[in-house]
């Protein structure tokens, strides 16, 4: 035992958090442009891009966060390449990120009733104008709740850059047990903290899926009412 | 890539590792989506319940779960609960860690299924004089999961693929084979290759098997023919 917990353990998991949110940040902001560029190429109706797109999609989906982690972290080294721990984890996060991002907003892009293609088509907009245009601006508001609760796995999935020896909020906490033998104490607060990271995220995805269900039930719930 | 030559000879060489990594990555995620997926809809029916504490309880077990990492999850049930005396053994606190994290999801995607169940049904079901337990189990239970059945399948595929953070705690599955065979033979880069991919393959067959299942389960499915 290396003594109680104290104020100095609580700032150095602080610290980890801080890393914890910066981390998701970079894997969000990376994976969001390549989700982006995924979602765009799966509804493509160039087969050049949609193929390889799929199978990025259907690769990443298959293998877990931490293989992926793995193979950057060792792919990196195999280059030569000898950068700080971050790197790795958010490319590994980005790559991740980007699959499910892109699968999330695919869906989103695809259940814009058709019609709105057909009417854009009528006011004589070509193919991008109509994505730009009349699409995406209804797809982004159907993307905004289950784009939320990503975040939250997000956050959570960096957890694992501390196997790969990145200092965040996890690894802080296990350099902390490791001084002062506390597991429960110790994870039960990292667990708290990781906890207020996520819980307003998810209430907040939650929030956005009821308000955007009131304006799309309204109607079908009218039409099957009993008579 | 400088001179670098991918060698999957030594790797490969090791296959029955890597067969017998697999086979517990197999044990480990169906005992944990069979049980998981009997806490999440136990759990579900709690959540819908109008005994207040009991659905308050159920909501902040889903709550507690679903916004922590597994990792964590699974360092608390083994270093923590080891710690407070209750020596148990890496696989039984894998298993218990996974338990409680897909039994969490579970409730949550088996609670907006049956709350998409028509309330008619329910109320015909109770004019007929079913009561409450009868109610769910042959009007409520079938509907919801067929509902709720693509959600479930990709949550249960989420699993398999996060057993793999199981291997830091000890427990001799495909990625900690995949740990143990790069430090033999150095080649860490392809043994993770090798593993990947029999990842990708296990989470097809397990989308396959999924589906294999709700053919037989939701016999009205089959009886149709056009609901995928």
């Amino acid at each position: 035992m290396g003594g109680a917990f104290n104020v100095n353990h609580f700032n150095f998991m602080l610290t980890g958090a801080v890393w914890t949110v910066g981390l998701s940040l970079i894997a969000f902001a990376g994976g969001g442009l390549l989700g982006f560029a995924i979602a765009l190429a799966r509804v493509s109706r160039n087969r050049l891009l949609r193929w390889p797109a799929t199978v990025y999609v259907q690769l990443v989906q298959g293998t877990p966060l931490l293989i992926v982690m793995f193979l950057c972290y060792f792919g990196l080294a195999m280059l030569g390449l000898n950068l700080p721990a971050i790197v790795a984890a958010g490319l590994s996060m980005t790559i991740y990120v980007g699959a499910y991002a892109g699968e999330i907003w695919r869906g989103c892009i695809q259940s814009v009733p058709r019609t709105q293609w057909e009417a854009a088509e009528c006011l004589a907009l070509r193919r991008w104008q109509r994505m730009r245009l009349v699409i995406l601006p209804q797809a982004a508001r159907i993307a905004t709740p289950p784009t939320v609760g990503l975040m939250v796995q997000v956050v959570k999935n960096t957890s694992l850059a501390s196997i790969v020896g990145f200092v965040e909020l996890t690894r802080a906490g296990q350099l902390v047990n490791n001084s002062i033998v506390a597991p429960l104490l110790v994870y039960m607060l990292v667990a708290g903290i990781y906890f207020a990271l996520c819980f307003p995220l998810s209430w907040w995805s939650r929030k956005l899926e009821v308000r955007l269900n009131f304006a799309h039930r309204r109607q079908p719930d009218l039409a099957f009412a009993p008579a | 890539m400088m001179g670098y030559k991918l060698e999957f000879a030594d790797v490969l060489a090791q296959w029955p590792l890597f067969v017998q990594g697999a086979w517990m990555t197999i044990q480990l995620s169906a005992l944990a989506v069979v049980l998981g997926f009997t806490i999440g809809t136990l759990c579900a029916i709690g959540r819908r319940s109008r005994y207040r504490l009991l659905s308050f309880a159920c909501g902040t077990y889903v709550e507690a779960v679903r916004n922590t990492p597994l990792l964590i999850q699974i360092f608390i049930v083994f270093f923590g609960l080891s710690s407070a005396g209750f020596k148990i053994p890496a696989f039984a606190a894998a298993l218990v860690a996974l338990v409680l994290n897909v039994g969490a999801y579970t409730c949550e995607i088996m609670r907006a299924g049956m709350d998409a169940v028509h309330k008619g049904q329910i109320e015909a079901a109770e004019c007929l004089g079913l009561r409450r337990a009868q109610v769910y189990w042959h009007v409520i239970l079938r509907p919801a999961m067929e509902k709720v059945d693509p959600a479930l399948t990709s949550q249960f595929v989420l699993l398999m693929l996060a057993s793999s953070i199981t291997s830091q705690i000890g427990v001799e599955e495909l990625t900690a084979v995949a740990n143990r065979v790069q430090s033999d033979t150095y080649r860490s880069f392809e043994s993770f290759i090798v593993v990947a991919v029999i990842y990708i393959v296990l989470s097809w067959m397990m989308r396959g098997g999924l589906w294999a299942i709700g053919q037989v389960v939701f016999t009205r499915r089959r009886k149709l023919g056009t609901l995928a």
